[in-house]
């Protein structure tokens, strides 16, 4: 296999990774008002995704600097194209980093308010623009021959930009009810499966139109294959929601979100940013490339240290499998 | 003003306000660790007490460490796009590696740290801020390696086809002199702020209540504290120095700007401080100490500094037409504030040792307020020390290869980088008054009680920390 079809894998490995992990972490987040009566329930939220959060977004992180090194002028093109949505994201991840760690450090009921607003804001922002972005890439963006974003921010709204948009919020939504779910006891596991189920239903319907938009716009034998998988793990996840077999309804919201994401990808490649004005101005996995060695030498890094980052993090899991419930929360 | 100047300004006022966290981070996450493993070697409850205590003020900084970093990835890409291009093949892949060697093990192993109080061994917990402090500390090699390539670049070529720098010996990068001395320049620089907060904090208990049950713990932590600054501060010295002799090879003009020296001079003088015109070609009145820069410089008190106006002549002649002369009163100033802040960080150290010679508790108000000040200092140190670094290879945004004005994005929009630079600007202001405040009124709650909890061990016990 030619290493730049390896590092689009890698690329699409990471940022599959980074919407299955964010994903539920993003949707508890959206959640916090929704399926947290009292305070005590939204602590409990909160802490089924503590300690992981911020190893879910280094899946972000890593995504981006292996754009970065295996594809310049991707990364380059990209970030600077999609500036105003994704300093908005920016924006968001800050509020909501820094919401979780400092929510709890203060008793006052308008001190946790304000950090619960930073939460549901912070979560939802990136939950739609993830969505924007990603169908903006599929569908192709104006770029011109020297690979320049030459759109203005309303080019990035399409209709079927903004069916994307809405497509991720419901995922992450219904993925983050059914990790409550799975993680929690008492009141609130009821109330998240029976959320789970409503959103589903959702969130299958957008996912639906969106992917089958999507293969409308471009499509291969492995995007269609992808996409049906992706159907199909979805209605899982609600048959499994609706009979309250947590376990299976999160593999199948994780299985769901994974399939799109990997179907937006196939359905890209050799394209990594088409240009919908000057054909010259399309960036393929070959002319956004890095050299060889360049690549060679990432190649190695990535088969080392991915397995192991994998072991770690799944342990992490592992660690932290228990669920917890108000009466786990402390008093402070 | 144009896109540009506010993308500079943004990357400054960004970066500059990360750094403000990542020294905290760097060297409490070790102290803690320290603290950690001298609880588990021992089982006195002091160390334990402050392992908790500093913990939270570590997590507290440690978050806004965590979400103004993203930041710092991003605008490479957002406001510097040419720059990404033409560098993309160097500089992504230490970026990348850092991602994936170092910020994975951090932020994983900080969260097991975090809530695994009472799910994990012990062995296996005191292992998880451990691997988070080498994580931390490893990512800085990665950043730093990055930086040193535009400073001083190596192990690349250009390809003249493409227009873009081209890897050609990834070791060259991650061994790159300015790398190898900058890392411990920093390291050692980021002891010095976490040293001194341990000192600070734990002065401000003393003298307030000297004979507190607490008063052992906090007697250990300043002259923890006092002994890290003081080690770090050595460490800087020695690392700046060669950082200087290295510097001088490499980028001359640096050192001719840090002096404000504009004619080439065997030997040259280091002036501590000077009134004259602001780009110092003039001078009215000047404290100096002669010899010291060539020495500096060059390792020999007699030795030769290139002046900034050869330099300049050598540069056009070079590069072609223009300045190659970065903003002098800047370059000249903080050189020294630098090194100013810096030195008071580690007198005042001193002064904390020596109050509390053969077992005495110190009791001076003065003493305290310079203790209060002492966090302060290293950190201006650092910032300035960064304002030189960066501020002093201007033109350039890669040594001798692209001008800074030629790395920018060439899309976006003057409109659009004011909002982002206001927006990043005004959130990290109200986040700034809110983590202070938050550092303070923990700093001054004080050692927690650490007592067992009496609660059954069962199932439905309470976690032993929760969000």
């Amino acid at each position: 296999m030619e290493l730049t079809t390896i590092w689009f894998l890698l690329v699409a490995v990471l940022f599959t990774g980074y919407f299955i992990l964010e994903g539920f972490d993003f949707g508890v987040g959206m959640l916090l008002p929704v399926l947290g009566r009292d305070d005590r329930e939204r602590r409990v939220m909160i802490n089924t995704i503590g300690p992981v959060w911020d190893g879910n977004e280094v899946w972000l992180i890593t995504a981006g600097g292996a754009m970065f090194a295996a594809f310049p002028e991707w990364y380059a093109t990209l970030f600077s194209g999609f500036y105003l949505p994704l300093l908005l994201i920016l924006l968001a991840l800050i509020a909501r980093g820094v919401a979780f760690e400092y929510r709890h450090k203060r008793p006052e009921a308008s001190w946790k308010r304000r950090w619960d607003t930073a939460i549901v804001v912070g979560s939802l922002i990136p939950a739609i623009l993830w969505g924007v972005a990603f169908a903006n890439i599929l569908r192709g963006v104006p770029l011109d021959a020297e690979h320049e974003y030459v759109g203005g921010l309303l080019d990035l709204l399409s209709p079927y930009a903004l069916l994307g948009g809405a497509t991720t919020a419901a995922l992450f939504a219904t993925h983050g009810a059914v990790f409550v779910a799975l993680k929690t006891v008492g009141d609130i596991r009821g109330r998240a499966a029976a959320l789970a189920v409503r959103l589903g239903v959702l969130a299958a319907a957008l996912a639906v139109g969106f992917l089958a938009w999507t293969l409308n716009i471009r499509s291969s034998t492995a995007a269609v294959v992808l996409a049906v998988g992706a159907a199909l793990a979805l209605l899982g996840a609600l048959a499994a929601a609706t009979v309250r077999r947590e376990g299976w309804a999160f593999t199948g919201t994780a299985a769901a979100i994974g399939l799109a994401v990997a179907t937006l990808f196939a359905a890209l490649f050799p394209n990594v940013l088409p240009s919908t004005l000057d054909p010259a101005g399309t960036l393929t996995a070959t002319n956004a490339a890095s050299t060889p060695y360049t690549l060679t030498i990432m190649t190695w890094v990535a088969v080392f240290f991915t397995p192991i980052v994998l072991a770690y993090q799944g342990w992490t899991y592992w660690v932290f499998r228990k669920r917890i419930g108000v009466a786990h929360i402390p008093r402070n | 003003m144009d896109a540009l100047d506010v993308a500079r300004w943004q990357f400054g006022v960004t970066t500059v306000y990360h750094f403000l966290f990542v020294p905290l981070t760097i060297g409490l996450s070790v102290l803690v660790a320290i603290l950690q493993t001298l609880w588990h070697r021992t089982g006195d409850e002091k160390y334990l007490k402050l392992t908790k205590f500093y913990g939270k003020l570590f997590l507290i900084n440690f978050a806004m460490g965590v979400v103004t970093g993203i930041v710092q990835e991003f605008q490479f890409g957002m406001n510097w796009s040419d720059y990404s291009r033409f560098v993309g093949d160097i500089f992504g892949a230490p970026l990348a590696i850092e991602a994936l060697v170092a910020f994975f093990l951090e932020s994983t192993f900080i969260g097991l740290w975090i809530f695994g109080w009472d799910r994990l061994p012990a062995r296996l917990h005191l292992a998880s801020i451990w691997a988070a402090a080498i994580g931390t500390n490893l990512s800085a090699y990665f950043i730093l390696a990055a930086n040193s390539f535009m400073q001083n670049p190596v192990g690349y070529r250009y390809n003249p086809e493409t227009g873009r720098a081209e890897l050609t010996d990834f070791v060259a990068v991650l061994t790159n002199k300015v790398a190898l001395i900058t890392f411990p320049h920093t390291i050692a620089g980021a002891f010095l702020v976490a040293g001194s907060l341990l000192v600070a904090v734990a002065l401000w208990h003393l003298i307030r209540n000297r004979d507190g049950a607490d008063t052992p713990a906090y007697r250990f932590a300043a002259r923890f504290g006092s002994w890290v600054v003081l080690i770090s501060a050595v460490v800087v010295v020695i690392t700046g120095d060669i950082q200087g002799k290295i510097m001088t090879q490499v980028q001359p003009m640096k050192m001719a700007a840090a002096e404000g020296l504009y004619s080439t001079e065997s030997p040259a003088s280091f002036s501590v401080l000077t009134i004259g015109s602001l780009d110092g070609s003039r001078e009215l009145f000047a404290i100096k100490i002669p010899y010291l820069l060539s020495y500096l410089g060059t390792g020999d008190p007699n030795g030769t500094v290139h002046g900034i106006n050869d330099l300049q002549a050598l540069y056009s002649a070079q590069y072609g037409p223009g300045s190659y002369t970065p903003i002098i009163p800047v370059t000249y100033w903080s050189f020294r504030f630098m090194i100013g802040f810096g030195l008071a960080a580690a007198a005042i150290a001193l002064l904390v040792l020596w109050s509390q010679r053969k077992g005495r508790t110190p009791r001076s108000r003065w003493l305290l307020r310079a203790g209060l000040a002492m966090p302060v200092l290293p950190l201006l140190a650092n910032s300035f020390g960064w304002i030189f670094t960066e501020m002093g290879r201007q033109p350039w945004i890669v040594f001798g290869e692209m001008l800074t004005r030629d790395g920018v994005s060439r899309s976006v929009s003057l409109t659009e980088v004011l909002t982002s630079f206001t927006a990043f600007t005004l959130i990290y202001a109200v986040l700034a008054v809110i983590e202070v405040k938050l550092l303070i009124r923990y700093a001054k709650a004080g050692v927690p009680d650490v007592t067992p909890s009496s609660e059954p061990d069962d199932a439905e016990r309470p976690l032993a920390f929760a969000y």
